[in-house]
């Protein structure tokens, strides 16, 4: 199968197979123009299999909130059909409506235009806590 | 907009600086008669309260202020489908600060970042009570003259008792802290409280279901209420409501500064025979609970000013 490679954009690398959809949606690539490839289960030595994802332009994304998804994933800037940077994901300060509170007391189960907005609260074991009532993300 | 939604929204120095201003309350009345002349205190309660609202009240009139607003949800637009966010906004029109209870958790937050004049969470389901903590923290420094090197055991309801796990978080900002928590298997601290807390600033504490084993050891006691208003199942609370009740006689081998202190209400875990013990200050907590939201009031409106 032949993707073809890109001039300036983005490819983000090393993602869990299977979650390459959710990336997809969570940077909201179904609004670009260009074109944005996602490939899954390429095989791969170091997870066996992976997705991987070409967006085929030289856009502002906002990464972070894909450390939350899946911290493991790369992200290769190319320019002029090279790789000038490689960048891994750290887990973002704050998730808004990537996640939703479980909790029925919370005020977002009953007010539907709250912003879910979860803040990170340890970094070492990747918790979450709901900015409006402190339950931990599940 | 400085608001106070969670105690450790206020410094260490923030708090203490409240409880000095309260005592000068206490000490010259007078002097504070006509501080809040022309302003206006909203009182938004979505869910019942007799103490807490009409603490308000009286601190925002003993300030010379004034107030309005709605002691249950189904008296303003809420009953109509009103979101919190438009009722701040709205109420902003109209008031100068608002204090707001609310059962669900996170309510006051929202509204405070809707609003564009300070709120006070006056209670946001089981989750922080903040003006409670002042009063609380206000009796433990009249009472015991400061806060470090303390032994505080905890009674009741310790998992749905948000007045509990905000003083625990206030009190470990100071040295030397020993906490005792004392509840049945089923209402025990949550671990998330005990954890980020208790062990995060490494203060020592133990838990127990035998209250009396533990009295003498007690420089406070804080009894908690089981609320039925936190249950989903009626039959739990009714077999959990009456597992600790404060008599004289259980009092035996207590200190005597021994400082028993309880949120209010009070439904029968403290013995009204209680009530005769110097060392019961539970009602003394009512009245600083009115001093300390007078320092309150008058911090957030002068902030709100610059």
């Amino acid at each position: 199968m032949n993707i073809d490679s890109i001039t300036n954009g983005f490819v983000i690398d090393h993602i869990t197979a299977g979650r390459g959809m959710r990336i997809y949606e969570l940077l909201g690539l179904d609004n670009l123009d260009c074109s944005v490839a996602i490939i899954k289960n390429v095989t791969s030595k170091k997870l066996g299999k992976k997705d991987i994802i070409k967006i085929d332009a030289d856009i502002d994304i906002d990464f972070d909130v894909i450390g939350y998804v899946d911290p493991g994933i790369t992200i290769n800037i190319i320019r002029d059909c090279k790789r000038v940077e490689k960048l891994t994901v750290s887990l973002p300060e704050k998730l808004i409506n990537v996640i939703k509170c479980k909790n029925p007391r919370c005020i977002t189960s009953t007010e539907q235009e709250i912003n879910h907005i979860f803040k990170l609260t340890d970094k070492e074991k990747a918790e979450y806590r709901c900015l409006y009532c402190e339950t931990k993300a599940q | 907009m400085r608001s106070l939604i969670d105690i450790l929204d206020f410094s260490v120095e923030e708090l203490n600086e409240l409880i000095g201003v309260a005592n000068d309350i206490i000490a010259n009345p007078g002097a504070y008669s006509e501080k809040c002349k022309g302003k206006k205190l909203a009182t938004l309660f979505f869910e019942p309260s007799t103490r807490t609202r009409l603490s308000f009240e009286a601190a925002m009139l003993e300030l010379g202020g004034s107030v309005l607003g709605f002691s249950e949800a189904n008296s303003s637009s809420a009953a109509k489908g009103e979101s919190v966010a438009d009722t701040a906004k709205t109420i902003s029109c109209y008031a100068d600060i608002i204090a707001m209870r609310h059962p669900k958790e996170g309510a006051p937050l929202v509204a405070s970042q809707n609003a564009s004049i300070p709120v006070i969470n006056a209670g946001d389901g089981g989750h922080n009570h903040p003006t409670q903590t002042l009063a609380d923290l206000l009796t433990i420094s009249r009472e015991k003259g400061g806060f470090n090197n303390l032994t505080v055991g905890f009674c009741g309801d310790l998992k749905f008792g948000r007045t509990v796990h905000s003083l625990i978080t206030a009190l470990s900002r100071y040295e030397g802290l020993n906490v005792v928590l004392i509840s049945p298997e089923e209402l025990k601290l949550p671990s998330y409280v005990k954890k980020d807390v208790l062990a995060k600033n490494n203060i020592p504490y133990k838990q127990t279901t035998d209250l009396e084993s533990v009295m003498p050891e007690l420089d406070i006691l804080y009894m908690t209420r089981v609320q039925r208003e936190r249950f989903f199942n009626e039959e739990d609370y009714l077999r959990l409501k009456d597992s600790y009740v404060l008599e004289p006689k259980k009092l035996k081998n207590a200190k005597k500064d021994l400082c028993i202190m309880h949120p209010l209400p009070r439904v029968n875990e403290i013995s009204v025979a209680v009530d005769s013990d110097p060392r019961a200050c539970y009602f003394k907590q009512v009245l600083n609970g009115k001093y300390i939201r007078m320092a309150l009031i008058l911090k957030l409106l002068e902030e709100a000013k610059k």
